[in-house]
């Protein structure tokens, strides 16, 4: 059995789409193979580069396995005449490719029919997918494409050669006006233009790596090995691990080594954040630490060559990176000249969104609203300093207007903070306040995402809340609410940043609150003549705002999804309650009162809404009746005595204890359901049945909806025969 | 510390080579518009020769004025106006690449020594209605090259597209002469008298007064005024080319072929270096800022259809004003900030 090799051979892919891009090159394959019976016994191997997405199949068939099969024709009666074959028995054996007298006669409950065991040749391979793996090529995604020679024909770059082999048989297939053939190219500096493929299989991958071109994994050891190795020539240093950029410079270089260049130790006077900055994000290099953690003034760049014996190209990274720093420092000293507390009155100019206003408006209403919140977050008995809050408000954005933000976008709000410590913010501001501001402003952008870190602060907490807040009220007053995967705002991601803040921080905050009070400093505003009548705020908002809840339980915490719908079925406007409520539940779950309970619940909710169809009304209240069933009166019993208790548990937030008090209940729960009935014919004891029901469902779902927890059995039939 | 080459190119004789290179190469060597423009792609030798079925092969070099970057001469990094060799293959070969990789070896850098990639970059310009594919060209971590396979020009999807490569040579020669300033390269040097000019010598009062100009005395009201009139005639000029293509679409009369729409596009750019003028004095906000630039664009996508009708004989294609080829849109998430 023959292996195959597909290698589109392409100019410089961009780095970010290769891993995707193999993936789905290896999906379409597989997918092919297994819909055309060619699936090889192992799995798929792969070699990427920025220049080549190659996939090979070890061992499949070299043709589809032949079908045999009896197709039925006309009836005997109609095909025989007097046992001679009528001109429908020989247009029958025609059209199936048999002679007349290999035709069967076949028993069918319609009657007794013609019928004629035909085979099917299997195609070959290298036919198939010759016709089949250009269209699997074209329909490859990627985020963004190109024409070259014909507008009809895309690629994310021009593809310049193709292989496609099955062992050493060149198949043939074109793509984009490029015939495939057994001619691959090695690494751009260090090898000839041309390599010849011998044949399809491991040579390949021998092939490449004689013409300098490596497999990913390789490649990342291979970089993993030279930047230790650089590095270790500096004493006590270390490189920092950086998840991104190695994915980043795997995916640069098909033959990659590290070098170690070196700064002025003098540019260590800037701020870590901004060297860090330049170094990563503008010219790929990793930062270096000395032993202490520190920056060292060295740096590691990643080459797609094999090594730089004079040193010419450390001079060269060396040259760039101290222009940029130089860069960085003028940047630093020019704004200096106007401290942030000037800059605050030049966000009149600068547009926060066309019809929300500019940046001064925002930090207007942010100011109030943050007001409004540390309040709230006192009277909820958590220390909160509101003039460090209100004077960081104000700060915040003043960092939009300088020339460090202007050239290092990434760094926005970092910026502010780092300028607020070093400047004078009011004259008779202490010292300890300052630094609070910094901070607060520092980190207002956090959470960045869900794995990112929130403010360290209760302050930058209150600030970061409120200033997504503020963009999440504007942006959903003017009807610009995301919608599927729409969303240019990143409101959602800002919404998850409120949660996660509120949670960790432990802040006692109501959703619903929060984005009345954001809605409320859009109050009389230009921006609010904009707003679009129709829109329902608080609903579209509240909707919102329990996906994004939900998705932090379930996807930041790890809640299943049964616990969250629980949890959130009686309120999903406080947060740190949700959570708590949350991991109460969960550390029940497994005990079997609780599974007991919970289906006990699900026949409550059944029953009471089947007599709400059937228009039959509970009664007010329970009341012991002298016909009461025993295990009745004793239920009712548990309610009363217990509910205050539940209540009192759950006002003090010890779900833990409240619902154990719960978890008491299984028993007379059980018992009811096993003795009584409910439906009963006699009006009066039913509907004060319906209402023992009614207010033990009540009680139950204080903390968390048990109707919604997946429970094992089917207690959902069981409750429809009552 | 490796020592700079022993003679490295000085900043004219890199623009020799270069040209030498590419008139070897079949490109027909142009000498730099004489209108102000922000960049190469500005120059009617792309902007206009990218439009159209007729193929073409250029490169010649474009002093790019961006008044918002001037530094008073004081910065060593950057410039008021710099210099660019662009070079338009129309239709790119297929050993594009190649090419221009030994167009590095023209200028004496030997590729077995150094670092090259070619990094994502795609290219965009809002006020042209253009933006097309490409890399930022990264050699030992500087970027010397913007290499582009143009897409649309002027709001109009290209048939053949071009290859657009772009040379920034005030980089180059520093890289190549090994001068931490762009004022401290080398120029030109006398070979008789062995006089050295610097890049300082001959540029350096250019930054620093056009600096002054564009940031302290630039009339604010007078630009507009300029701005206003430029935009205004471009605009009489398109609608009689409008009035004259609804009269003749059947073909290609005299009339058509001597309009001036190369006037109107004339026109077009002075608008644009006006909005960069109006730009670095800080007369226009964040919120105008968009709305202008519209008003440009305006212009040259207007021009970019007359054009190509003007090189048919015919109505213009059909067009897609949208700047994107995203099969499934994945938006970036960005956080509204300053534009």
């Amino acid at each position: 059995m023959p292996d195959f090799l597909l290698e589109i051979g392409c100019e410089e892919i961009p780095a970010r789409m290769i891993d995707a891009a193999s993936l789905e090159l290896r999906e379409r394959l597989h997918k092919l193979l297994d819909r055309e019976r060619l699936l090889p016994a192992a799995a798929l191997a792969y070699l990427d580069t920025p220049r080549r997405l190659a996939v090979l199949a070890a061992n499949i068939p070299v043709a589809q396995p032949d079908v045999v099969e009896q197709v039925t024709g006309p009836s005997f009666s109609v095909a025989f005449k007097d046992s001679q074959p009528t001109p429908a028995a020989h247009a029958f054996a025609k059209k199936a490719g048999v002679d007349v007298s290999q035709l069967q006669r076949t028993t069918t409950p319609k009657g007794e029919y013609l019928s004629a065991v035909v085979t099917r040749k299997g195609r070959s391979a290298a036919e198939i997918l010759a016709e089949a793996l250009p269209k699997e090529i074209a329909s490859i995604y990627w985020p963004k494409n190109m024409y070259w020679r014909k507008p009809s024909e895309r690629f994310v770059r021009p593809v310049r050669w193709l292989v496609a082999m099955l062992d050493d048989e060149v198949i043939p297939l074109e793509f984009a006006g490029v015939r495939a053939g057994n001619q691959s190219r090695g690494h751009r500096i260090l090898a000839d233009r041309s390599v010849a493929i011998p044949r399809a299989g491991i040579s390949y991958i021998e092939a490449l790596e004689k013409a300098r071109v490596l497999s990913r994994e390789q490649r990342e050891k291979q970089i993993r090995k030279t930047l230790d190795a650089a590095t270790r020539t500096i004493p006590g240093a270390r490189w920092r691990e950086d998840k991104s950029l190695l994915d980043t410079v795997i995916n640069l270089t098909e033959w990659p080594a590290a070098i170690l260049g070196s700064f002025d130790p003098d540019f260590l006077e800037l701020p870590e954040e901004v060297l860090v900055t330049v170094m990563r994000d503008h010219q790929k290099y990793f930062a270096v630490e000395d032993s202490r953690g520190s920056l060292s003034p060295h740096f590691l760049a990643v080459l797609n060559t094999d090594g730089d014996p004079d040193g010419i190209i450390r001079h060269g990274h060396e040259r760039v990176l101290r222009a940029r720093f130089n860069d960085a420092r003028f940047f630093w000293q020019t704004d200096q000249k106007h401290p942030l507390r000037e800059r605050t009155t030049w966000l009149k100019t600068v547009t926060f969104q066309k019809d929300l206003g500019s940046y001064w408006d925002k930090v207007l209403r942010v100011q109030r609203v943050c007001s409004w919140l540390c309040e709230k977050i006192r009277q909820g008995g958590i220390a909160v300093r509101p003039g460090v809050v209100h004077k960081a408000a104000l700060l915040a954005k003043a960092d939009l207007t300088t020339e460090l933000v202007k050239e290092f976008t990434e760094l926005q709000g970092i910026v502010g903070g780092l300028y607020a410590r070093v400047q004078e913010l009011d004259p008779d501001m202490k010292a300890d306040a300052r630094e609070a501001v910094a901070i607060a402003i520092y980190d207002h952008y956090k959470p960045q995402s869900m794995e990112d870190s929130v403010p360290r602060t209760v302050e930058g907490a209150v600030l970061s809340i409120t200033d997504k807040a503020d963009s999440i009220a504007g942006m959903f007053a003017l009807g610009l609410q995301p919608t599927g995967s729409k969303d240019p705002f990143a409101l959602r991601r800002q919404a998850n940043g409120i949660v996660k803040t509120i949670a960790e921080h432990k802040l006692p905050v109501s959703l619903s609150q929060l984005f009345k009070d954001a809605r409320e400093a859009y109050r009389g505003s230009a921006a609010e003549k904009k707003f679009v009548v129709a829109v329902d705020f608080d609903g579209t908002v509240s909707h919102f705002l329990r996906e994004r809840l939900e998705f932090y339980l379930r996807d930041a915490l790890g809640f299943n999804y049964d616990v969250v719908s629980a949890v959130l079925a009686p309120d999903s406007d406080d947060v740190v309650d949700a959570v708590a409520r949350a991991q109460a539940l969960k550390g029940v779950l497994h005990m079997p009162e609780f599974q007991a309970i919970a289906a006990a619940c699900k026949r409550m909710r059944n029953i009471l809404k089947q007599a709400k169809g059937a228009g039959i009304e509970p009664a007010v209240e329970f009341q012991a009746l002298p016909d009461s069933a025993d295990e009745e009166t004793r239920l009712a019993a548990y309610v009363s005595t217990y509910a205050p208790i539940v209540e009192a548990h759950r006002q003090k937030r010890e779900y833990q204890q409240a619902l154990s008090v719960l978890a008491m209940a299984r028993e007379l729960v059980d018992a009811f359901f096993d003795k009584v009935m409910v439906m009963v014919a006699d009006e009066r004891i039913r509907a004060n049945r319906l209402a023992l029901l009614q207010t033990l469902l009540k009680e139950f779902s204080t903390v968390a909806d048990f109707a919604e927890m997946v429970t094992e059995g089917k207690e959902s039939n069981e409750s429809s025969k009552q | 510390m490796p020592s700079p080459k022993p003679n490295p190119l000085t900043f004219q004789e890199l623009i020799l080579r270069l040209q030498t290179f590419w008139a070897e190469r079949g490109c027909v060597l142009q000498q730099p518009y004489d209108v102000e423009v922000g960049a190469g792609t500005m120059a009617p030798e792309t902007f206009l020769r990218v439009l159209g079925p007729q193929p073409y092969k250029v490169a010649y070099v474009q002093p790019s004025r961006r008044p918002a970057d001037g530094r008073y001469g004081e910065n060593p990094n950057r410039l008021f106006k710099h210099m660019q060799l662009q070079v338009i293959l129309k239709p790119p070969p297929e050993n594009v690449q190649e090419l221009y990789l030994e167009s590095l070896g023209a200028m004496g850098i030997d590729l077995r020594q150094h670092d090259i990639k070619f990094e994502e970059d795609n290219w965009e310009s809002p006020t042209l209605g253009a933006w097309g594919i490409g890399w930022q060209v990264m050699l030992d971590g500087l970027e010397i090259t913007q290499f582009t396979y143009f897409q649309q020009c002027g709001g109009v999807d290209l048939d053949p597209i071009s290859a657009e490569l772009t040379y920034g040579l005030e980089r180059i020669a520093s890289f190549l002469q090994d001068k931490d300033s762009i004022y401290d390269i080398v120029w030109a040097h006398d070979p008789e008298t062995g006089r050295v000019t610097t890049y300082g010598d001959v540029r350096l009062a250019d930054e620093l007064q056009f600096s002054v100009y564009n940031f302290e005395l630039a009339e604010v009201e007078k630009a507009w005024k300029h701005f206003e009139l430029c935009e205004g005639e471009c605009r009489t000029l398109l609608e009689k080319y409008a009035a004259l293509a609804k009269e003749k679409n059947d073909g290609l009369g005299p009339d058509k072929q001597r309009f001036p729409l190369l006037a109107a596009y004339d026109l077009c750019l002075k608008c644009s270096h006006l909005f960069n003028i109006l730009d670095a004095r800080g007369a226009i906000s964040v919120t105008e800022r968009v709305g202008v630039i519209a008003r440009v664009r305006a212009l040259a996508v207007g021009i970019a259809k007359a054009f190509v009708d003007q090189q048919r004989g015919e109505l213009p294609a059909k067009s897609e004003p949208e700047p994107t080829v995203e099969k499934k849109v994945k938006k970036k998430e960005v956080a509204p900030t300053t534009a």
